[in-house]
């Protein structure tokens, strides 16, 4: 699949692609930062016949709708590819200490080794999240490390 | 009554007719650049309500109007696109220079209005206004269209056209000795080529002088910059608004974004009042024995656009429907033809240039978008068919 990066002078800039399926679809991205999600006709592939002018928060939240099933997925990939790799989902349990804590003072990565890369809260991810995140009951944290390290990021995010 | 009192009377209700108009032209959904045009040919010498005091007044704020349009014009763009464009687009860009300059130049030519003249009504058919074609392309949804980034270039093309054009044309409307003529056109030519490099090179230093983070400071520092450099390029023969464009490209990135945010209610204060300027000084009995002639310059202007959009949109790989988009979309003439009309009737040329190109962007600002409105369907059912 080839993106197309065309200039806009005066707007912005404009990528667009053709699907397997035939169609044209396209992103305008104006230096206002509002965003056009463009669909072309097919009879007319040259002309926009749906426009969608998304704000900053839609935009974002658009592509964490597409995307988000995605990061787990590529994950999986990653694991897969590289042995001794694994990514586990962790649920952060009603009744875990860090619960409401900032993630930082689990000192995940000092204590075990293992990284956390993504928390998924309500649907949407948080990737690479900071020591400044703050845990919520119901988070689920994406940690990647060793079979043995993964484990005792369980243990710790479930008992401290 | 008090000078004063007159005064504020007079403007005020000038701008607030405008303000009526402006209200009016969104209603119908034209640009309300012709409406504009037609108040101030109501307002001046052998309209219905002539005004008096207040003359002067706008004459400077029409002035100001012309500095605050290129100006704002120039920010849209940075140095590197314009290289870009220029670099990329300019075999479509002399078809267009070639073709729609033609018909005005003819045109003054046929009349026998003489050569200065001509070069004057070749820039009034030549330049697509960028204001109302960016608005139409938006209006109408077509700023995702694959045919756009052409029509974009093309004006990008045609407005670095106007920053060489204005200064030859304001040398040979000073009607100078063919030497002492050269030199100017040199000088500004130069000067033209010096602002670009400064701006490609340097335009980091200009911003960081202008950069502020409180809205008045940069508000103040950006037109003060941009009056400084009119002045300046207007001592050196170059027109004011080009050096105001240059001051416009100079500044990029956010910094002109934030000015050009700024600036747009200035603008469009001072730009309704330069068009409303425009139509004083033009005598409305003048408009009607150019009517014909104007509305037949159109026309074929209107052709010469559209071969200009399907050559260069065929250039790009665009297909029929798409390339006539392209055409269409580069109808409408607005400000700068005003502006290049007005500079040739303050300098004197023919008397009767100033109503033909009243009539000429009555018109095509008028019917540009209208038509582009209209058209659309149909050029939806051939795309079907074919």
């Amino acid at each position: 699949m080839e993106v197309e990066q065309t200039a806009l002078p005066g707007i912005g800039l404009r990528h667009d692609f053709t699907t397997r399926a035939g169609r044209r679809v396209g992103v305008v991205s104006h230096r206002t930062g509002r965003r056009d999600l463009v669909i072309y006709d097919e009879d007319d592939p040259d002309r926009a016949c749906q426009t969608v002018t998304l704000n900053d928060e839609e935009a974002d939240a658009l592509a964490e709708l597409l995307g988000a099933p995605r990061i787990v997925q590529r994950l999986n990939e990653l694991h897969q590819q590289v042995e001794g790799l694994v990514s586990v989902q962790l649920p952060i349990p009603a009744d875990s200490p860090y619960a409401g804590r900032p993630m930082g003072e689990a000192r995940v990565r000092t204590r075990t080794g293992a990284s956390i890369v993504a928390v998924v809260r309500a649907g949407r991810v948080v990737a690479s999240p900071g020591p400044d995140f703050v845990f919520q009951a119901g988070d689920v944290v994406v940690v990647v490390g060793s079979q043995d390290s993964t484990a005792e990021v369980a243990d710790i995010l479930a008992r401290g | 009554m008090h000078e004063t009192a007159v005064l504020f009377l007079e403007f005020g209700a000038v701008l607030l007719g405008l303000g009526v108009l402006g209200a009016l032209a969104l209603r119908i959904g034209i640009s309300p650049i012709p409406l504009y045009l037609i108040a101030g040919l109501a307002f001046g010498t052998g309209g219905v309500l002539p005004l008096a005091t207040s003359e002067e007044f706008i004459s400077v704020g029409a002035e100001l109007g012309v500095v605050l349009l290129l100006l704002t014009l120039g920010l849209e763009y940075n140095a590197d696109e314009l290289v870009t464009s220029l670099t990329g687009n300019a075999r479509a860009g002399i078809v267009d220079l070639v073709l729609n300059a033609a018909p005005g130049a003819i045109c003054a030519l046929l009349l026998g209005w003489g050569p200065v003249a001509a070069v004057a009504m070749a820039g009034v058919t030549y330049a697509t206004s960028s204001g109302i074609a960016a608005k139409v392309l938006t209006d109408l949804g077509w700023i995702g269209n694959r045919e756009t980034p052409t029509v974009l270039s093309l004006l990008v093309f045609e407005d670095l056209t106007m920053a060489i054009y204005l200064p030859v044309l304001t040398t040979v409307l000073a009607g100078l000795s063919l030497v002492s003529g050269a030199i100017s056109v040199g000088i500004a030519l130069a000067t033209v080529t010096v602002v670009l490099v400064v701006a490609l090179r340097f335009g980091r230093f200009i911003e960081a002088f202008v950069s502020s983070p409180s809205s008045e400071v940069l508000l103040l520092k950006v037109v003060g910059l941009a009056l400084l450099v009119a002045g300046l390029a207007q001592q050196l023969q170059v027109s004011a608004a080009v050096g105001a464009f240059l001051v416009g490209i100079a500044l990029s990135g956010e910094l002109a974004e934030g000015a050009q945010a700024l600036l747009a209610p200035l603008r469009d204060l001072f730009a309704a009042v330069f068009f409303v300027f425009f139509g004083l000084q033009t005598d409305p009995a003048k408009i009607l024995p150019v009517a014909g002639l104007a509305a037949l310059l159109a026309l074929v202007s209107m052709v010469t656009k559209l071969l200009t959009g399907v050559y260069a949109a065929r250039r790009a790989g665009i297909a029929k429907a798409g390339q006539a988009r392209a055409g269409i979309a580069l109808i409408p003439r607005g400000e700068f033809n005003i502006v290049i009309a007005g500079l040739a009737v303050g300098a004197g040329a023919h008397p009767d240039l100033g109503a033909l190109a009243a009539a000429y962007v009555l018109i095509l600002a008028a019917f540009g978008p209208l038509a582009a409105k209209l058209v659309q369907p149909f050029i939806t059912a051939i795309a079907k068919r074919a």
